[in-house]
């Protein structure tokens, strides 16, 4: 069981910084999901309901969208499924139920940089930038790859590009955790692959060729080069070989959806 | 028994009104505000000896009222094991040892005003161990230099088979014919090794128990419970008081199957009541339901079987091996299981053998769970059945129609019984129908890397134990012509109080609210064994309707004295006792009770017990269709056709919802409820972010029917349904993979990437090749 | 810590720990419909409506509800009884003890989307565990419920 001796409702977004950094058993509290799961003995929990910080502020360029807003807010989102083709539907919907995804929020997926995140894997498929109180904003790559410290990320940016984008998991039942996630992104003709649970934090890989999209043994080769550049391990929901070959067969497949060979699932 | 108005219908339950409006009516939501709250302090090992316990620090946080430790408990032996006396089950348990046997094992009790100091006093207890070796693989248990119950106290029962000095919890051998010479003589033969897991009943509502003291210094143990009698007596025991100190009050539960058939919360706040007279409770997290529950006994079994060129089915050898874990509840009796209920679903065999050795192991102690041990033989003997089948190229199916058990054949391997009421060759050809056996066998191409393939199992299980399970119903006619029907069996959900009452209200001729129907409680309810072993229908059932025979006979009894006729010149309608000879001469019941009332002293109430010789088996016949995705080795369960011959279905709509139950259970046993352990010992499964169960978008559709027969000793012809439901997944999926993919599994769960392995060596050297999207098995 | 919030229709004044759960006050208040099965997030019993959202009542700090409207079952009672004899006419109570999350759940499904088909609802209920029905009787009557007709 956890403890928490203080509660404080932030008024800002300082008050908040100030109030984490005060003590290293100070945390953020954002979904609360998982927390109780857990011995932690929580000085003060900071919570950010009070900011505003909930809203997804769609513009002609992208989103902006609030580290407080729920899974579900994402997953619903009309703007966000129009510019991304349903890829946010395909990832959040999987994850356990309504009502986990209503309680959890965007920074709380992001922030603790989880290697199971679905929510990690859609957004490094996107033009994503996430905006930190204090480093500012961050490409989500190099947001992904940067040790866990103590900041807060207060935003996420989002911006519309025209890309294709199919999103695939898969899952030993419905609603667990991934063993894989993968997202194929097609830019302007160029391909590049998100793929995460590795079961190691999600990654994107750019900059492997496929000239003809068309060709299955080009296609093949794409997936099977994007999965040579990741490090994959084992857990008990997969070897770290059967996680590459599954990357590979889910690379594979968002390809032929994007190509449109063959009708969604 | 005259005409049925509510046998045979789907009639609401009960207590509908109150659990779908959010009642509070379960164990937790009645316990009183100020009990003491209990937490368990575990044992981070295996196996060990506690050298040193200090509670001292724990004692002085501010709100602890007690902590125990193995020096405060009685030193005598019990067992927790839901069963008739005397257990079965070795008395190999103290309430706290000072050897622990298995990671989670309790080494002290806590209990404190809230949960946070008891939390803090747990943190505060410091342990010394002597760490020992443990003992987890099973199938290296029997003589392991390593003994898990060396100690003197230990008391096993006669006739089970044990040896302590061997990790031995039971053993038996029985048979017919000469097994080794039959098989010789078989043109075809299987020979395998089967094996499954400790899997977890994962009822909704966890193990949790209150207990308070009443005004006699009795303590009164309310619990979510299937056995509020053995639980009686399993507490009085293990605290060493007389039965009398103990009354159990079971409320409404959330769901059991079998884990709630040992009393694995009970003595805790038992003991810290008795301890301190204060109110207390018990509540289990998930976690604790994972690591101290009471799983199903992982098994091994070997299974030899053969049969003529014909196809004729001749010897059956079943082996098995099962690990009861820590401790012995349920462990002798399980096993047996594999070996009846397998054997018998096949008729005439000219030879058959069962063997069995259930060893301890440092692992999770083991217990009841639906279907116990005929799932895991079902799994066997079925695997190997389709296997031979596949042997001869024969059907599945065929092979089964040919060798079945017939409605009057003695059963092989069933301790003497026949098969009085059986339609099992009718539900198999009702099965082939549903799911299009003739199309889609063996299996259907669906797509570039997809197959669709159909897998069959047959299950049969029992009606309560024979000549041991006792039901009884005391039944008392109050003001207005109203009954008080008073029962001992545990309604965990199932129903089986509307189903009683059902029953009740047609043997009287009234309507259903005319009956009260009182669950358990020790003091007040008369004497029942339990709701377990698939007996409430049957056993209690029985009771039932002759408690309501005597009821009747008594009414026209005391109306005949009353209209001053003779008792056998009056029939009662269920309003009225009317003079046979003179039909406009007759008392209406409600004045009749009211003229016993008042003065005469002749109250009408019955008590009558149930008890039968035999234990009907219902049966089954399932057939699974899955999709198999050849890529990623995904196994989906697309459709479930199931028909039941439990003979009379006594309620349609609860006898179909408990088939649903206990297929959609047996399908998650099947592909992804597994039980890991560390290197160490500890559990890995331990919460629902790891045990996975099935969702309802894991589920398929399942389809159920029933063909019913006609059970003479059954209550209305029925016998039970609670059990036979789980059996026939595991066989029927692995088949049907088989039939997909050509890959034989004979362990469960069958999780994909097991199926991907399988098709990946298959390929062998082109597997490099990830272009390909060829099926295996070309449509 | 002082918090006032509106349950079931009314105004409420409680003082909380700051680990206080809303599954607990609940609890504690009287509202023992709202059922803990699993502490992880994943059976769905303890959902609740928050604001009519549909919520894990086990990962909502109490602190959270200041101002908040928080409605269980035992204030959804009338809007309830006619998915609940629906349940009841197919016998998918059995033991109960998963039923308010699920009902409570089957309300916000019904609020929020209009008409459902059969996938949205068993996606919409994915995160409503139940051990004792396998879900097809479940499925049967709230097909029942929301008018389609069976298969």
């Amino acid at each position: 069981m956890y403890t928490v001796k203080h509660y404080c409702m932030a008024s800002s977004l300082d008050e908040a910084y100030k109030t984490l950094q005060e003590n290293r058993n100070n945390i953020l509290i954002g979904g609360n999901l998982w927390l109780r799961m857990g011995e932690r003995r929580v000085n003060t929990a900071i919570d950010l309901s009070g900011l505003g910080l909930d809203t997804i502020e769609e513009t002609d360029e992208g989103f902006r969208i609030g580290c407080m807003v729920s899974l579900r807010q994402l997953e619903t989102h009309e703007g966000l499924h129009e510019a991304f083709g349903g890829l946010f539907k395909k990832a959040l919907c999987p994850i356990v139920g309504v009502q986990f995804r209503n309680c959890a929020r965007v920074g709380g997926s992001l922030f603790p940089r989880f290697g199971f995140s679905d929510v990690l894997t859609a957004f490094l498929a996107c033009d994503t930038e996430v905006e930190l109180y204090k480093a500012g904003r961050k490409k989500i790559c190099e947001f992904a790859a940067m040790p866990v410290d103590r900041d807060i990320l207060t935003h996420v940016l989002v911006r519309k590009d025209h890309r294709k984008v199919d999103y695939r998991s898969f899952r030993m039942t419905e609603t667990d955790f991934p063993t894989v996630t993968c997202a194929v992104i097609c830019k302007e003709g160029r391909y590049s692959a998100v793929i995460g649970a590795r079961p190691g934090c999600a990654r994107l890989v750019e900059d492997v060729p496929l000239d003809d999209p068309q060709d299955a043994g080009q296609r093949a080769g794409f997936a099977r080069k994007v999965a040579a550049g990741l490090d994959f391990g084992s857990n008990m929901r997969g070897s770290a070989d059967y996680r590459r070959d599954l990357s590979c067969r889910l690379i594979m497949r968002c390809l032929e959806q994007l190509e449109g060979e063959v009708p969604g699932r | 028994m005259s005409e049925q108005r509510y046998v045979s219908h789907a009639i609401r339950k009960l207590d509908a009104g109150a659990l779908l409006s959010g009642k509070p009516v379960y164990t937790d939501d009645l316990a009183p505000a100020s009990c003491l709250v209990i937490k368990l302090l575990r044992s981070p090992h295996a196996h060990a000896l506690i050298e040193s316990i200090r509670t001292e620090a724990a004692r002085r946080v501010p709100g602890i009222e007690a902590i125990f430790t193995y020096e405060d408990v009685p030193d005598k032996r019990f067992t927790e094991a839901g069963q008739t006396f005397p257990e079965p089950s070795p008395d190999d348990r103290l309430i706290l040892d000072r050897r622990v046997r298995f990671v989670g094992d309790p080494v002290a009790i806590v209990a404190g005003e809230d949960e946070k100091c008891v939390d803090r006093a747990l943190k505060l207890i410091k342990v010394d161990y002597e760490v020992l070796e443990p003992v987890l693989d099973f199938t290296r248990a029997l003589d392991h230099p390593v003994l898990i119950h060396p100690e003197d106290s230990y008391v096993a029962k006669p006739g089970i088979g044990t040896d302590q000095y061997r990790n031995l919890c039971a053993s038996n051998l029985r048979g017919k014919g000469h097994v080794d010479e039959v098989l010789a003589q078989c043109a075809y033969k299987v020979e395998e090794t089967y094996h499954t897991k400790a899997v977890n009943q994962t009822m909704m509502e966890p193990f949790t128990t209150y207990c308070t003291m009443d005004i006699y210094g009795r303590i009164k143990v309310v619990s979510s419970t299937q056995i509020p009698f053995h639980v009686r007596r399993i507490v009085a025991r293990a605290l060493d008081i007389p039965k009398s100190s103990v009354r159990v009050v079971k409320p409404r539960i959330g769901g059991g199957f079998g884990a709630k058939q040992t009393s694995v919360s009970e003595i805790y706040p038992a003991f810290v009541t008795y301890k301190t007279g204060k109110p207390s409770k018990i509540v289990f997290s998930r976690e604790e339901c994972f690591i101290h529950g009471s799983p199903r006994h992982e098994m091994q079994i070997d299974v030899r079987i053969g049969a003529a060129e014909d196809g004729k089915i001749r010897v059956i050898d079943v082996h098995t091996l099962s690990n009861t874990g820590a401790f012995g509840e349920h462990g002798p009796t399980t096993v047996d299981l594999t070996g009846t209920k397998t054997i018998s679903l096949y008729r005439d065999l000219d030879a058959y053998r069962f063997q069995s050795e259930v060893v301890y192991t440092n692992t999770v102690s083991a217990g009841a769970y639906r279907g116990y041990g005929a799932t895991q033989g079902m799994f066997a003997v079925e695997s190997a059945v389709n296997e031979l089948a596949h042997k001869m190229g024969m059907d599945p199916a065929l092979i089964r129609e040919m060798n079945i058990v017939r409605q009057g054949d003695l059963f092989s391997d069933y301790h003497g019984q026949r098969a009085t009421a059986c339609t099992l060759d009718q539900c198999i050809s009702r099965v082939k129908e549903l799911i299009g056996w003739e199309e889609k066998y063996p299996f259907v191409k669906t797509g570039p890397h997809t197959v669709r393939a159909v897998g069959m199992a047959l299950s049969m299980q029992g009606s309560g134990i024979e000549n041991i399970d006792v039901g009884t119903v005391q039944l008392k006619l109050n003001d207005d012509g109203f009954y008080t029907m008073m029962i001992g069996c545990s309604d965990m959900g199932t129903g089986c109080d509307t189903i009683l009452t059902q029953m009740a209200a047609d043997c009287l001729g009234c309507e259903m609210d005319r009956i009260i129907v009182r669950g358990v409680d020790t003091d007040q309810s008369p004497y029942d064994s339990g709701s377990y072993a698939s007996s409430t229908t049957y056993v209690t059932g029985g009771a039932v309707v002759r408690a309501c025979d005597s009821i009747k006979r008594r009414i026209c009894q005391e109306a005949a004295a009353l209209m001053e006729l003779p008792p056998d010149q009056v029939d009662f309608d269920g309003n009225l006792i009317i003079d046979r000879h003179d039909p406009d001469h007759f008392m209406e019941l409600s004045d009749l009770v009211n003229a016993l009332q008042a003065g005469f002293g002749r109250i009408i109430e019955v008590t009558e017990s149930n008890t039968s010789p035999v234990s009907p088996p219902p049966f089954m016949c399932g057939a699974c269709e899955i999709e198999v995705d050849l890529e990623t080795g995904k196994i989906r369960p697309l459709y479930y056709a199931a028909v039941v011959d439990c003979g009379t279905v006594i309620n349609t709509n609860l006898a179909r919802v408990q088939t649903e139950g206990g297929i959609v259970q047996g399908i998650g046993m099947a592909l992804y409820e597994d039980i890991r352990y560390s290197p160490k010992g500890k559990l890995k499964n331990r919460n629902l972010l790891t045990y996975k169960i099935p969702s309802r978008l894991d589920a398929g559709s399942v389809h159920v029917e029933f063909a019913p027969s006609y059970e003479p000793t059954g209550p209305f012809g029925a016998k039970s349904i609670g059990e036979v439901v789980i059996n026939t997944p595991g066989p029927a999926i692995a088949d049907a993979v088989y039939n997909a993919t050509g890959l034989r599994f004979r362990e469960l769960p069958i999780t994909a990437e097991k199926v991907y392995a399988g098709l990946k060596e298959i390929k062998g050297a082109e597997d490099a090749d990830i272009t390909g999207t060829h099926a295996l098995r070309q449509g | 810590m002082l918090i006032s919030f509106i349950i079931n229709g009314k105004q409420a004044k409680r003082e909380i720990a700051p680990d206080t759960i809303l599954l607990d006050l609940l609890r504690s208040m009287g509202m023992k419909s709202v059922k803990c099965g699993c502490d992880t997030g994943n059976c769905g019993l303890c959902t609740v409506w928050l604001d009519g959202s549909p919520v894990l009542s086990c990962s909502v700090p109490a602190a959270r509800l200041e101002g908040h409207t928080v409605t269980t079952l035992e204030g959804l009672q009338e809007e309830a009884a006619a998915f609940s004899r629906c349940l009841a006419d197919e016998g998918a109570d059995q033991c109960g003890f998963c039923s308010p999350g699920l009902i409570i759940n089957v309300l916000a499904l019904e609020r929020e989307i209009e008409d459902p088909d059969v996938n949205q609802i068993k996606e919409y209920l994915s995160g409503n565990l139940c051990r004792c029905t396998g879900y097809q009787s479940q499925l049967r009557a709230m097909m029942k419920y929301f008018g389609k007709s069976q298969e």
